[in-house]
Order: structure tokens, then C-alpha cells, then sequence
């Protein structure tokens, strides 16, 4: 049922971006990166101004996501989430500030 | 001497065993597969020899919280680590804890892991692990434990001629680094190591390593080469830390360079499994990965005697 909806929902959200740019209420797209063995899945992505981005933790220790400036997470226990939503075109590097050696970039157009 | 690791459980062969028993000649004493009573014995012959001897306790990485499969049941092996050293036959002078008291900084947590440590009825000097700085407002720890410290919660003190620095390493960490101790605090340890006799011996403290154990799992801290050249002249030096959930040991000219194992869960050996996450093993086999150190001092000696101890041999 979710990945439907999801599947539903960026279809959607491809349209609306399509025909009502100028609207202002376009659903975009949500992109799901996980935390599996102390590594960010996909690592790098790239999104569009609008989309959100969703991590899920799925280690047995907790993570937290940081961007410097930009956005920054709690602690996400197991199977806890954090989503951003960007609103501007840009490069985003970002790490886990417990385990600083975790990486991962979101490019976004 | 050169450096060179050692690995507790598993992974020890013949040679290495012997080069840990050339250490004890030099005072280095590390059982490898020793069971309880051995490990106490050890600690009892060098108490006896010398009953003006500073002995002192680590545990670390308790993370109260933690109920994952590795072991869901982390209260009650710290309480286990604690019954063990009450029953020591030489009452130690204090104990040192060297962080993830929790395992995410909630105040329950906290007074959980008081109310077992506090059993021991000994002081406790702590320094946080990266657990323990997970609240929302990053205080709780600096609330606890912080009291008469600096920064994030370092200081220093002295115990029968020895002087012990605590150093906190898991704050202000940065994309694609390790450990951190920051430029404010290298500049307090010089100012506190500065002037003081070259032969005290010194003990510092602090999370994670303060060597390079393994760079590719985080496990070593980016600006420790600074805090061990101020360490240079002294004679004796001794590094304690936890962070990696084992026992590794490595001896680097006038340094001794310890980490502990966790009272919580094993980790992987550097590079033996996808990432260092806790390690699952076998109900009968977790207690003798988990453990307590105990730490001998006597005057004359080079080194500090470390013996850890597992739960269960």
C-alpha cells in the first residue's frame, strides 16, 4: 500500500510540476535514503527544489544527520526517521555527527 | 619497542600470548583467556607485593538503554561488571568511567546506570562518550557529571603521585573525521602538563582511542598526535580509553595505549564484519566479551599493570 501511494505520489508529483509550476502546491517527490552498517544508502543523490528527503535508521545504534548551516537531525534510534525538505537548488554534503566518518551529499536542482 | 596490536578473544595465537607474558615482565600484565579467578589471583600477587599501590578500576560503555539482540539486557550486565568488583579482594581507590554511560542520553537512563554504579560505593570519574550527548538541549551530561570541569567536561586530578587527565573527544566532531579534541582543550593540557615533573606518571582518559585503531570506522581522533606530544617527556604514560567494545593494547616508546571492554555489547575486530554495529554472539559466549579493567600502579614501574577482567571467563 505505501509503495504504491509513493509510486502514486511521484507520478503525481511529476505532473503537478509539469502543468502547475506556477501554483505554488505542488506535491513533489520524497526520496528515502536508509542507515544500514554505519553508511548512508544511496550515499548521493540528486533531487529537485521541492522534493523532500527522508532517512530512515535501520542500525542498532543511533545516527544523526548534519548538515553544517543547513539542517541538522536528533538522534534517530532505530527505525526513527528525519525528513528535510529542500527548498533551494544547491549542494548539500552531510554526515552523521556521532560517527563523523559517514558521508553522504544531496545535490539538488 | 615498536607498536603492535593485540586482540582479546579469538584471535590470539601462541606468539602473541608470550608477548604478553614479556610484557608482564615489564609490568604490563594482560590476561587474554584468563577466567575470573586467575584475573583476581593476578591482582591480589601484585597488591601483596606492594600494598602501597595505587590500584584503580575502568568500565566503560555501559549504554544503558541498549535492548538490541546483540544484548537486551544491559543493565543487567553492568550490574554484573559491578557485583564482580565488589567482590574484589583489594578494594580499588576509585574507578574511572570512560563514556556511553547511556546509550541515548535520556535522564532514565542516567539514573539507571547511577543507581547500579553507585553499588560499587567507590568515586567515579567520568568523561562522556558521544551517547551521552544526545539530549535535545545537550546538558543532561554536563548537569551529572560536568561539575568542576571544562568544556564539554575535562579536567584533571591527582591520586598517589599520579596524575590522571579525563579528555573529551566526542564533541565538535567533523565530516569524514575521527575523534576531536579541539584546539581549546589541547591548549588546556599544555597548561596543565606544563611544569610538572617528568617522572609523575600520567594517566589520560578519554572515549575514543587516542590512537589510530582503525581510521575506516571512525576509530582514532584526528587531533590526538598534538595532546601526545605535550606527552613526550614524561616517563611514564598511560592512554585508557573505550569506544571500540574490546580489548586492544599497544605500546608506543613511553606509552601505553589500553581500550576496555563494554559492559553492554561486543563490536567487531577493525575490518572483520560490514561495519563496527554491535555484534551479535552466542548467549553463552556474551559474557566473556564483556568486561571491567583493573589498573595497578606502583612506584618504580615503568608501566601500569591493566588487567581486564571478562564477566566470565
Amino acid at each position: 500500500m505505501a509503495m504504491i501511494s509513493a509510486r502514486f505520489g511521484i507520478r503525481l508529483a511529476l505532473v503537478v510540476a509539469m502543468s502547475s509550476w506556477q501554483l505554488g502546491t505542488a506535491r513533489a517527490a520524497e526520496t528515502k535514503v536508509s542507515i544500514d552498517n554505519f553508511t548512508f544508502a544511496p550515499a548521493s543523490i540528486t533531487v529537485k527544489v521541492g522534493d523532500t528527503v527522508t532517512w530512515t535508521n535501520r542500525d542498532d545504534i543511533p545516527h544523526a544527520i548534519v548538515s553544517a548551516g543547513k539542517f541538522r537531525s536528533k538522534a534517530l534510534d532505530t527505525d526513527n526517521s528525519f525528513s528535510f525538505t529542500f527548498t533551494a537548488a544547491g549542494d548539500y554534503p552531510y554526515f552523521c555527527s556521532l560517527h563523523p566518518h559517514m558521508t553522504g551529499t544531496i545535490k539538488v536542482e | 619497542m615498536s607498536g603492535f596490536d593485540h586482540r582479546g578473544e579469538g584471535g590470539v595465537n601462541r606468539r602473541q600470548v608470550l608477548e604478553c607474558m614479556t610484557w608482564a615482565g615489564t609490568g604490563v600484565l594482560w590476561t587474554i583467556t584468563g577466567g575470573v579467578p586467575r584475573s583476581l589471583g593476578l591482582v591480589e600477587s601484585a597488591n601483596a607485593a606492594e600494598p602501597t599501590g595505587l590500584t584503580f578500576l575502568q568500565i566503560s560503555d555501559s549504554h544503558i538503554g541498549f535492548d538490541k539482540p546483540a544484548n537486551p539486557n544491559a543493565l543487567g550486565t553492568l550490574e554484573e561488571g559491578i557485583a564482580k568488583i565488589k567482590t574484589m579482594p583489594i578494594k580499588p581507590s576509585f574507578m574511572i568511567h570512560t563514556g556511553d554511560i547511556s546509550h541515548l542520553s535520556k535522564p532514565s537512563e542516567f539514573d539507571d546506570a547511577e543507581r547500579i554504579i553507585s553499588q560499587a560505593r567507590l568515586d567515579v570519574h567520568y568523561v562522556p562518550g558521544e551517547h551521552d550527548f544526545l539530549d535535545e538541549d545537550v546538558k543532561l551530561y554536563r548537569d551529572r557529571y560536568g561539575r568542576g570541569t571544562k568544556g564539554a567536561g575535562y579536567y584533571s586530578f591527582d591520586a598517589n603521585g599520579v596524575h590522571f587527565v579525563g579528555l573529551v573527544n566526542v564533541v565538535d566532531l567533523k565530516a569524514g573525521g575521527l575523534g576531536n579534541l579541539g584546539a581549546e582543550q589541547l591548549e588546556w593540557l599544555e597548561q596543565d602538563l606544563h611544569g610538572r615533573s617528568k617522572s609523575t606518571p600520567i594517566v589520560v582518559f578519554a572515549h575514543i582511542p587516542l590512537w589510530t585503531v582503525y581510521p575506516q570506522w571512525g576509530w582514532g581522533t584526528e587531533d590526538s598526535a598534538q595532546a601526545l606530544d605535550y606527552l613526550k617527556g614524561f616517563g611514564s604514560v598511560t592512554v585508557l580509553n573505550g569506544h571500540i567494545h574490546q580489548v586492544m593494547q599497544k605500546v608506543e616508546g613511553n606509552v601505553t595505549f589500553h581500550t576496555a571492554r563494554s559492559t553492554a555489547f561486543p563490536q567487531p575486530a577493525p575490518g572483520t564484519a560490514p561495519s563496527p554495529g554491535p555484534m551479535k554472539v552466542a548467549d553463552d559466549k556474551l559474557r566473556s566479551m564483556l568486561g571491567v579493567a583493573s589498573i595497578n600502579f606502583k612506584r618504580g614501574q615503568e608501566r601500569l599493570a591493566i588487567i581486564d577482567t571478562p564477566l566470565q571467563g
